[in-house]
C-alpha cells in the first residue's frame, strides 16, 4: 500500500510518500500564496522522484495550518495529531513532543499509540517560533543557518526581555550598538526562544522520553539552548521538518484499511 | 450532512426574550421622557434596592452594555481607539473600555446618544468595577451622584455575621443616599416584591442550567448567552423573573420530548468565563463535530444561585418564598438580597483559583462533559486569575482540556483561525471528527 502525507505548513509544504512503512520519497517547497499550488507541487515531485502514478496512491492525508488548500487529498488531520503519529515512527519510547515550526510552537503529550492526550501550542505571536529566527538574523546581518553555530560561541549569557518579534528587533539593534558580539546576541535570541518553548512545554508536563520535531530543531544553538532549559535529552529524528508529513502518510494508511474513521474536511 | 440523531426545534420564547432586552435598552434611553429616573452600575449591583425608588426607574448594566457593543464590531472599535487616544490602557477590562468609548463618543451602541444616568449604584468586587464609574464621571464631566457597596468579604464558606453586616449596613446607607439625592420616599414594599423576583430570577435560570444535564441538551451555550443576558439586566423585575419561568417550563417540556440544542449531540465540553462575543461563532462551530457547549460556570454562575440538593449534585437554590420565608422588614429583605448574593458562585473564584476548578469539576462531572474549553481572556483580569492553575486542576480531575486566547470585548486580540485549528486538534484528541 502506497500512501502520502502532505504537511501545508506557514512557510513550506513538505509532502512525503510512504509504501508500507518506507519512505520512499520526500519533497519540499515554499508554501508562498497559494497553498493549492504548493500541494500540488509537492505532491507531483513526489511522484516524479518515485516513478509511482497518481492512480497508485491508495489514500492521501493532509496536515498543517494550510491542509485545506490540498484539495485532492482524501482525509485530513491536524498537525498535534501528526505530530504525535510521526514521532513514533522514529522514536517508540517518546512521551512528549516539541514542534518548532515557522509560525507555531507546539508541545504534544501522547501515548504509546499515538494518541494525543494533551497539547499547548504558542501564543498569538510568531516569538517563540521559526519566524523570530529569521527575523533576527537579519537584524545580525547573518545567514540563518550561521545562527545556531554562532550561538555557541558565545561566553555570556543576555537575557533579552522583549517576546514579541517587532519589540525584540529593537533590543536586538540595540545590543548591536553597545557593540555586544553577534555571537552574544545569537545566544541570546535563541535562549529566548527556548524559555518560552521550555515554559509552554511545562504546561504540559514533561513526560521523558522528550522528542523535538519541526524546522527549528535544525538550529543546533537552539537545541543546546532547550537542553540547557528543560534539562533532559531530546530525541531529534533526521529530517525533523517532515514528522508531521510521516504523521499524516501514516495516518493514511490507516484510514485506508479503516475508511470509517476518515475525518475528512 | 448526516442525519439528525436527535429532533430539534427552535425555542417558542425565543422572542419575547428579544424584546425584554430591546424594551430594556429603550426604555433606559427614553426614561426622561416619561418622567422617570436613569441609573447606571454592574450587573452585580443590586438591582433589587434602586427599584424601592418607583416603577419608572431603568438601569443600565455596564458589562452586559459592553458586551452589546463588542458584537458590533465596527462599533467596538471605534470605542476602544477613543478610550486609547484619551490615554487608557489596552490591557484594561474590555467591557469597561467599550463602555468609556460610548461614552465619549456620545453614541448609543442602541441608536442615538449616549444617555447620561441621574445616578451611579454600583457594587465592588472586580477589579475594575469601582474605577470603572470614577472614570465615568470623570468623562461625563458631570457630578453623577455615586454608590459603591463593597461586597468583597471572602468566599460564602466563610461568612460570617459580621461579614453579612458590613454589607447590610451598607445597603441600609445606600436607601438613604437614594432617597436623598432621587428625592423620592423610598417604597419597602417594592424592594420586598424586587428581592422575591430578584431570587426567584436568579434560581430559575439555575434550573435551566441544570436541565442541560439531559442528554440531548436541550440547550447549548450560544443560545444560553441570549438567555442568561436578562437576569444581568434586571433580574429584579418581574417581567424577568416571569420570563425565566416560562423558560423554564419550555425547556422541562424539551427534555421531556427529547428536543436537543445540536441535532446529532455526541459530544458535551463548557467554557469557564466570558466569550469572545464577537466570535460566537466558534460554538456554531462546534456542532460541526456533533459537539455541544452545554454552558459555562460564567453563564451558569454569573446569575445563576445554586445549592447542593439532597442528592449531593448541584442544583437551584431554593428561594425564600420556596422555604417559607415571608419577608416582612427592610432590613429582612437587604439581609436575605446580601445573603443570597454573596453565595453567587462567579464571586466566589475572585478569592482563590480552586474554587473555581471545584466548581467546574463538579459541573464537568455532573454534566458528563467530554472536555473543557479555557478562554485565556486578556480581556478580563479578575475572572482569569488563576486560569492556569484551573487547567492543571481540571487536568487531574481526568478531563481533557483546550485553551484558546481572545478578549471578550476587544475583537483585536481573537484569531479565529488559529482558534478554529485548536478546536479542531481538541476534537481529534477526544477521538470526533467532523460530520460533514
Amino acid at each position: 500500500m502506497v500512501t502520502v502525507g502532505i504537511d501545508c505548513g506557514a512557510k513550506e509544504t513538505k509532502a512525503l510518500l510512504i509504501e508500507g512503512n518506507k519512505i520512499l520519497a520526500k519533497y519540499s517547497v515554499l508554501s508562498g500564496f497559494d497553498q493549492k499550488y504548493a500541494a500540488e507541487e509537492a505532491f507531483e515531485n513526489i511522484l516524479k522522484k518515485t516513478g509511482i502514478s497518481r492512480e497508485d496512491i491508495t489514500h492521501i492525508t493532509s496536515t498543517g495550518v494550510g491542509r485545506k488548500g490540498a484539495y485532492f487529498v482524501n482525509s485530513s488531520i491536524t498537525e498535534v495529531g501528526a505530530n504525535a503519529k510521526g514521532i513514533l515512527f522514529y522514536y517508540p519510547s517518546v512521551r512528549t513532543v516539541i514542534d518548532v515550526g515557522a509560525e507555531e510552537g507546539r508541545a504534544i503529550k501522547l501515548d504509546e499509540r499515538g494518541k494525543v492526550l494533551d497539547f499547548a501550542i504558542n501564543e498569538k505571536c510568531a516569538a517563540g517560533a521559526g519566524i523570530f529566527t529569521e527575523t533576527m538574523a537579519r537584524a545580525l546581518e547573518i545567514k540563518l543557518e550561521e545562527m545556531g553555530e554562532l550561538s555557541l560561541k558565545s561566553q555570556k549569557p543576555i537575557p533579552m526581555n522583549a517576546q514579541c518579534a517587532v519589540f525584540a528587533e529593537s533590543e536586538v539593534v540595540s545590543l548591536i550598538h553597545s557593540k555586544t558580539p553577534k555571537e552574544d546576541i545569537a545566544r541570546s535570541i535563541l535562549d529566548a526562544i527556548a524559555d518560552r518553548i521550555a515554559s509552554m512545554v511545562r504546561r504540559i508536563g514533561i513526560e521523558k522520553d522528550v522528542a523535538l520535531t519541526g524546522g527549528v530543531a535544525k538550529n543546533i544553538g537552539f537545541v543546546h539552548s532547550l537542553k540547557r532549559d528543560l534539562q533532559v535529552e531530546l530525541f531529534i529524528p533526521e529530517n525533523p521538518e517532515f514528522i508531521c508529513a510521516l504523521g499524516a502518510a501514516l495516518i493514511a494508511a490507516e484510514r485506508a484499511l479503516s475508511p470509517s474513521k476518515e475525518g475528512g474536511e | 450532512m448526516r442525519s439528525a440523531k436527535y429532533k430539534t426545534e427552535p425555542l417558542k420564547c425565543w422572542q419575547k426574550a428579544k424584546e425584554i432586552r430591546e424594551n430594556y435598552y429603550k426604555n433606559y434611553a427614553k426614561a426622561h421622557e416619561k418622567g422617570g429616573i436613569r441609573w447606571a452600575g454592574g450587573a452585580w449591583s443590586f438591582d433589587a434596592i434602586p427599584a424601592g425608588l418607583g416603577d419608572d426607574v431603568y438601569p443600565i448594566t455596564s458589562e452586559p452594555y459592553g458586551a452589546s457593543v463588542a458584537w458590533n464590531k465596527e462599533f467596538a472599535l471605534e470605542c476602544q481607539e477613543a478610550v486609547e487616544r484619551a490615554g487608557y490602557a489596552r490591557d484594561l477590562c474590555s467591557y469597561m473600555r467599550n463602555y468609556w468609548g460610548s461614552v465619549m463618543l456620545n453614541k448609543y451602541v442602541f441608536g442615538g446618544e449616549f444617555p447620561t444616568p441621574d445616578f451611579i449604584w454600583q457594587d465592588h468586587i472586580c477589579c475594575s468595577h469601582a474605577k470603572w464609574y470614577q472614570v465615568v464621571k470623570d468623562i461625563e464631566k458631570k457630578e453623577i451622584p455615586f454608590f459603591c457597596i463593597d461586597v468583597s468579604v471572602g468566599p460564602y464558606e466563610q461568612i460570617n455575621e459580621h461579614k453579612l453586616n458590613y454589607v447590610v449596613m451598607q445597603m441600609h446607607d445606600g436607601i438613604e443616599w437614594l432617597e436623598k439625592i432621587a428625592r423620592r420616599k423610598y417604597d419597602d414594599e417594592k424592594l420586598i416584591q424586587a428581592v422575591y423576583n430578584h431570587c426567584r430570577s436568579t434560581s430559575l435560570w439555575a434550573e435551566v442550567c441544570a436541565l442541560n444535564k439531559m442528554i440531548p441538551a436541550p440547550l447549548d451555550e450560544k443560545t444560553m448567552y441570549s438567555l442568561y443576558v436578562l437576569g444581568t439586566l434586571q433580574k429584579s423585575s418581574k417581567v424577568v423573573a416571569d420570563f425565566y419561568q416560562e423558560l423554564r417550563d419550555e425547556v422541562k417540556d424539551r427534555v421531556e420530548r427529547g428536543i436537543a440544542a445540536v441535532g446529532n449531540e455526541r459530544c458535551r465540553v463548557m467554557t469557564d468565563t466570558q466569550p469572545p462575543w464577537a466570535f460566537l461563532k466558534i460554538f456554531r462551530y462546534l456542532e460541526k463535530y456533533g459537539c455541544v457547549s452545554v454552558g459555562s460556570l460564567y453563564t451558569f454562575g454569573l446569575i445563576g444561585m445554586w445549592d447542593v440538593q439532597e442528592d449531593g449534585t448541584w442544583g437551584p437554590r431554593r428561594t425564600p418564598q420556596e422555604n417559607g420565608i415571608e419577608i416582612k422588614t427592610r432590613d429582612q429583605a437587604l439581609r436575605t438580597l446580601a445573603d443570597w448574593e454573596l453565595k453567587k458562585p462567579e464571586w466566589q473564584h475572585f478569592y482563590y483559583p480552586h474554587l473555581k476548578s471545584e466548581m467546574m469539576i463538579r459541573i464537568a462531572k455532573e454534566w458528563k462533559l467530554n472536555g473543557i474549553m479555557l478562554h485565556y481572556n486578556r480581556g478580563c483580569e479578575g475572572l482569569s486569575l488563576g486560569i492556569a492553575e484551573n487547567r492543571i486542576a481540571l487536568i487531574k480531575a481526568g478531563f481533557p482540556v483546550m485553551s484558546f486566547e481572545g478578549n471578550m470585548g476587544d475583537e483585536r486580540e481573537f484569531d479565529e483561525t488559529r482558534t478554529i485549528a485548536r478546536i479542531d486538534a481538541f476534537m481529534e484528541t477526544l477521538g470526533f471528527e467532523r460530520l460533514e
